[in-house]
């Protein structure tokens, strides 16, 4: 029984293991690792939520934010910052957004924009 | 089993038995501590090095003085790096109960196709998995820490794997040494 273990070389049994065990990790990164593609649009004005939209629309968004007004455009499931009055524009240049949870803030004229799932339990919403 | 006893009344049969324990348990502390002091990259990332004696045991000896070296290892260290009941010392208790839990059944697996690398993959993700339910029961009680289980599952197969290639190669250059004192 235990002429096996004398050499200590991974057996049968073990290359099996370490193989579930791979696919095993590879399944959670897949789950909990999501690139889902993001349902809904949330857009924040300083503290508060400016409204929500849906990515299943074409659409551009004016806001009015402290300093100007900042062009945000939803396109085939994803969001951008279009335009805005900032002077780094460092907003404009993250460019599309299309995952859940991916985010991006003017911080000058106070706008963010993140890209929620469909299944995120809102305390309250107004459109 | 180590009774102290049951030891001044028959010495012959338990004091070996005790003295083995003790000396196996001593080196898994001393390993653990090595590893508490050395830097991790991430908490709760370790390689778990201790638990290479806890598979040697098992192998060289028998279920219940693996699981004892595991325990008295897991307490004794925490006294003496002063994290008794500290949530350190709960992950640490977690996972080496739910890593005992999982030898219990693995020792029974077809040792001409199971070496300890198996028995050490298991182990260390029994490990990883008693230590993530103490974090989501207990200290971090939201789903915030879901995205790093990867990352600590992944570790748990790597050091798996190293470890238990470590206790293969230690039970094969140790052969049997202790079985014929055992009797």
């Amino acid at each position: 029984m235990k002429g096996a273990l004398r050499c200590g070389k991974p057996l049968l049994g073990d290359f099996l293991v370490i193989v579930v065990g791979l696919i095993f990790v590879a399944f959670l990164f897949k789950t909990l690792w999501h690139n889902e593609q993001a349902a809904k649009l949330q857009i924040r004005l300083g503290d508060k939520i400016y409204a929500t939209y849906s990515l299943d629309q074409n659409r551009n968004i004016d806001i009015q934010g402290p300093i100007g007004i900042t062009r945000v455009v939803i396109a085939d499931g994803k969001a951008r910052f279009e335009s805005s009055p900032c002077p780094n524009q460092y907003c404009v240049h993250q460019g599309w957004l299309s995952h859940k949870g991916q985010a991006a803030i003017c911080l000058p004229n106070q706008v963010s924009l993140e890209l929620l799932g469909g299944e995120k339990p809102f305390d309250s919403l107004n459109y | 089993m180590p009774n102290s006893t049951k030891n001044s009344r028959i010495e012959i049969h338990t004091s070996p038995d005790d003295h083995r324990i003790a000396k196996l348990a001593a080196l898994a502390i001393g390993l653990h501590l090595i590893e508490a002091v050395l830097p991790s990259p991430m908490p709760g990332v370790k390689p778990g090095i201790a638990n290479i004696i806890t598979l040697f045991v098992l192998y060289r000896f028998d279920f219940a003085t693996a699981a004892w070296v595991s325990l008295l290892r897991v307490f004794a260290s925490s006294l003496l790096i002063a994290n008794f009941l500290s949530p350190t010392f709960a992950l640490s208790l977690a996972g080496a109960l739910l890593s005992l839990a999982t030898l219990f059944f693995a020792q029974y697996l077809p040792r001409r196709y199971f070496s300890a690398i198996t028995l050490s993959v298991l182990a260390a993700f029994a490990h990883m998995v008693g230590q993530l339910l103490v974090v989501r029961f207990w200290l971090i009680p939201h789903a915030g820490i879901a995205y790093l289980i990867p990352v600590f599952m992944t570790a748990a197969l790597v050091f798996g794997v190293v470890n238990g290639l470590l206790t293969n190669y230690l039970l094969r250059i140790s052969p049997a040494k202790f079985d014929e004192d055992k009797g």
